[in-house]
């Protein structure tokens, strides 16, 4: 039997992106919060710059609750589902602590792909195989949640939109916002420079990205100090704003978050009603049971709907919060892959600086241009950066100038270490029919649970964004000067990634959704569901502030309708 | 061309007193740093095998931690193939890659030790078949035309296959000579300087950055920086860039 600890309020899993978020509002409401997390405490030392032991052997991930239990992945059904390895990380702060911070908003046709594509081209145009549905809300919805994340974090910027305003500076498709970024964006560089002058000679609209980067001294942390060790490694000045260095810490200082580290949450119990009651967590070799009056899932979308899947009961003998069926449905993850490679006859001067640190064009995302005379909807954010290092750049592709080793290869490196750059390019990716995740039957995880299994590939809609924005990127490349260029391909299944979407989507029709629009289970109202879970468009660009600003809506709600909810 | 090539510092046949005790040690690695006081016995070593290894090299001086010394030769030999210290500087042996991999195969990837075990002894059993003699004893342009042939998984034997071998054993060789010289390898940055990459600062202002290669090479390795060493245990991390990197 699990040994019963005294009852909380809010048993929140996963300290991370989501749930370090949604900590606070509850805690400063005087709401009573245990966070259970299944990695530890890290500090600013254990972030050296070391690109072999974070880039390369993974430390960030590795001896992980994460490590162990890596989606296993095929394309379809007929397929033979095989591990592969997991990008996310467990400790205080989750993959906050690792990722490249770009915190962008969606853009206002994310939330409405049905109805905008229905009112501009006609429904006909949405994918026939596609399950996607509107956002239960509007981007305006969003937005005020979007702003209290952006300063309670700590995100810098160029606003192209406050009120109305549009400024070229920044995002001019972005939705409209109620004030700028609390702090200016992230220097540019050399590159960066070079790339904005040459889409503005292009007609297009550059601008620096977003990033939960300090660019100036914020609330006690420093300013980024720009030796771009960020991808994999956390920040050595805390200028990155983990929720380990920002709303946690405020949490805990409420007096009313208590952080349980390295336990995991094996089981969501609910009583005959269909209440959930509490939580069931390893410690060591203790079970727990942790009674709340409510439960926040925030594990990251494959363990949060894993564990869904993994609480059954005589109430949801198919899994929490699924006699719907739904719970797994609608997974989508992002394509980011498929990236254009260049070469430049001159160093780019990218030895320092960070993936966050870079320019974006967002004329070929969403709905920003006319598909009219095209046969996809959406679009893909193009985005250069300025980020290098010695092992990876060894390894850069010869653009067919040289074999890989040898003398040849050798004076090609020499010259060309700081020449060559890799895009990045996130489109749209939409849900479909037979694109799920579920229980493996047979791979399992080092406690012998089943861990989950992706069966997901990407569609004709995809594929096309990757042809037409890989196109826009040589041409972006060859207007900056670069001498040769490639592309590598429209990509193919979707594997275990860092923007994983779906599985408990959000909406008003409990058929077809998991979640209601403030993100609490249609099935069992007492169970909230954080993350990129809930999301049932990707857009063009990173989802965290996304999921920050939803984990904050979701929390004040709660708060706000205590009694109501707990009653 | 480069403008490090023929660098004066980093010349294949110098000898370890001209190097400091700082950058032994900092080649070497923890491991290495204790082997050091173990001179005389790797004399009597070299002695044995002198066509094998100068008394006065570097790799001398300590003991191979996973490799057979044949495989660790086999290794020398197919590292400088793929890496070559050539007429534009230093490569792979400078950098000591070997002892690198070596350290490797201990350790992070002793999981990879079966396919270097079975690939090495396929690489030089196809050596003796078809040119009379171990890999590491061939000339030049034998060794190439064998490891192409590996490349293109055109020498049987080797593990997982012949491109799988290959493609792993170059990623192994250029973590050994572009990974930060606390593991081992890119020793005194030789791989760092080859590249021109002007080595770890823990704050890059706009005008470094805009300097590029111009930027003098600090020769630092992450762990020059006593943050990140169980050191710091008593240093505040200050608000400007831990402990400084100067």
């Amino acid at each position: 039997m699990p040994k019963k600890l005294p009852k909380t309020d809010v048993v929140i899993v996963g300290m991370g992106a989501a749930g370090g978020v949604a900590a606070l509002p509850l805690s400063n409401a005087g709401i009573k919060v245990t966070g259970i997390e299944a990695g530890g405490w890290l500090s600013p030392r254990d972030f050296a710059p070391d690109e072999l032991r974070n880039g390369v052997r993974n430390w960030p991930q590795s001896v992980q609750k994460a490590a162990g239990e890596a989606p296993t992945v095929r394309a379809t059904s007929n397929d033979v589902a095989v591990q592969g390895g997991h990008p996310m990380m467990n400790a205080v702060g989750g993959t906050t602590m690792h990722y490249w911070a770009q915190s962008w908003r969606l853009n206002p046709w994310d939330f409405r792909v049905v109805s905008g594509t229905r009112e501009r081209y006609g429904s006909h145009r949405v994918p026939a195989d596609s399950t996607v549905e509107d956002w239960p809300f509007g981007y305006e919805e969003l937005e005020p949640y979007y702003d209290k994340v952006e300063y309670a974090v700590g995100i810098s910027g160029q606003a192209g939109n406050v009120q109305g305003a549009i400024n070229p500076a920044g995002n001019i498709f972005e939705g409209e916002r109620l004030r700028d970024y609390p702090m200016r964006p992230l220097r540019s560089s050399p590159f960066t420079d070079l790339m904005s002058e040459a889409a503005h000679r292009l007609n297009w609209n550059p601008f620096q990205g977003p990033a939960a980067i300090t660019s100036e001294l914020y609330d006690g942390r420093p300013p980024c100090q720009y030796h771009g060790f960020c991808n994999k490694g956390g920040c050595h000045v805390r200028s990155k704003s983990s929720t380990a260095f920002t709303t946690i810490p405020k949490a805990i200082d409420s007096g009313n978050l208590d952080v349980v580290t390295f336990a995991r949450v094996v089981n969501i119990v609910t009583d005959n009603d269909g209440k959930v009651t509490g939580v069931d967590y390893i410690k060591g070799n203790e079970t727990f049971f942790q009674p709340a009056d409510v439960v926040l899932v925030a594990s990251y979308a494959y363990e949060n709907v894993r564990l869904l899947q993994l609480s059954k009961s005589r109430a949801f003998p198919n899994g929490l919060s699924n006699n719907a069926g739904q719970v797994g449905k609608h997974y989508l993850s992002h394509h980011q892959g498929s990236p254009v490679l260049a070469l430049y006859p001159k160093d780019l001067h990218n030895w320092y600086g960070l993936p966050a640190q870079g320019v974006a064009i967002d004329n070929w995302a969403d709905d920003n241009f006319d598909h009219g005379d095209l046969d996809f909807i959406g679009g893909a954010n193009l985005w250069v950066h300025t980020d290098r290092k010695p092992m990876s750049a060894a390894k850069m592709s010869t653009f067919g100038e040289s074999r890989n080793w040898g003398s040849e290869w050798k004076a090609f490196i020499m010259e060309n270490a700081d020449r060559g750059n890799t895009s990045y390019i996130q489109k749209t990716t939409l849900p479909y029919e037979g694109n799920y995740l579920d229980l493996d039957p047979l791979v399992k995880d080092p406690l012998g649970f089943p861990v989950t299994r992706i069966t997901a590939r990407y569609r004709e809609n995809e594929k096309r964004i990757a042809a037409f924005a890989s196109d826009k990127m040589e041409q972006w490349y060859l207007e900056a000067g670069a001498t040769k260029v490639i592309k590598t391909g429209p990509g193919n299944a979707m594997g275990a990634t860092t923007h994983a979407y779906g599985g408990t989507r959000m909406g008003n029709n409990s058929e077809t959704n998991v979640v209601n629009q403030w993100g609490f289970s249609h099935e069992a109202p007492n169970l909230g569901i954080l993350g990129a879970s809930v999301m049932g468009t990707s857009g063009a660009r990173n989802p965290t502030l996304t999921v920050q600003a939803l984990a904050w809506r979701s929390a004040e709600y709660l708060a706000n309708n205590w009694r109501s909810m707990v009653g | 061309m480069a403008k490090n090539s023929g660098k004066k510092d980093t010349q294949p046949d110098d000898p370890p007193h001209n190097l400091s005790r700082r950058n032994l040690l900092k080649g070497a690695g923890i491991v290495g740093a204790a082997a050091v006081g173990s001179t005389a016995a790797s004399q009597v070593i070299a002695q044995d095998s002198p066509q094998t290894y100068q008394a006065s090299s570097p790799a001398a001086l300590e003991a191979l931690e996973a490799l057979t010394a044949e495989e660790a030769e086999t290794l020398e030999a197919i590292c400088d193939c793929l890496i070559p210290s050539d007429e534009n500087g230093p490569g792979a042996k400078e950098a000591r890659a070997v002892h690198y991999i070596d350290r490797s195969l201990a350790s992070n990837n002793r999981d990879s030790r079966h396919n270097y075990m079975v690939s090495l002894a396929a690489i030089n059993d196809y050596a003796q078949k078809t040119r009379g003699a171990p890999f590491y004893q061939l000339i030049r342009d034998h060794q190439n035309s064998i490891l192409s042939g590996v490349q293109m998984s055109k020498v049987p034997g080797c593990a997982p296959s012949g491109s799988g071998f290959f493609n792993m054993l170059r990623n192994h060789t250029i973590d050994g000579t572009f990974s930060d010289p606390y593991y081992g390898g890119n020793q005194n940055f030789v791989g760092w300087d080859m590249i021109r990459y002007p080595g770890i600062r823990l704050t890059a202002s706009e005008t470094e950055v805009a300097q590029g290669a111009e930027l003098e090479p600090n020769h630092q390795s992450a762990y020059d920086n006593e943050t990140y060493t169980k050191m710091a245990r008593n240093i505040r991390m200050s608000n400007r860039g831990g402990s400084g990197n100067a």
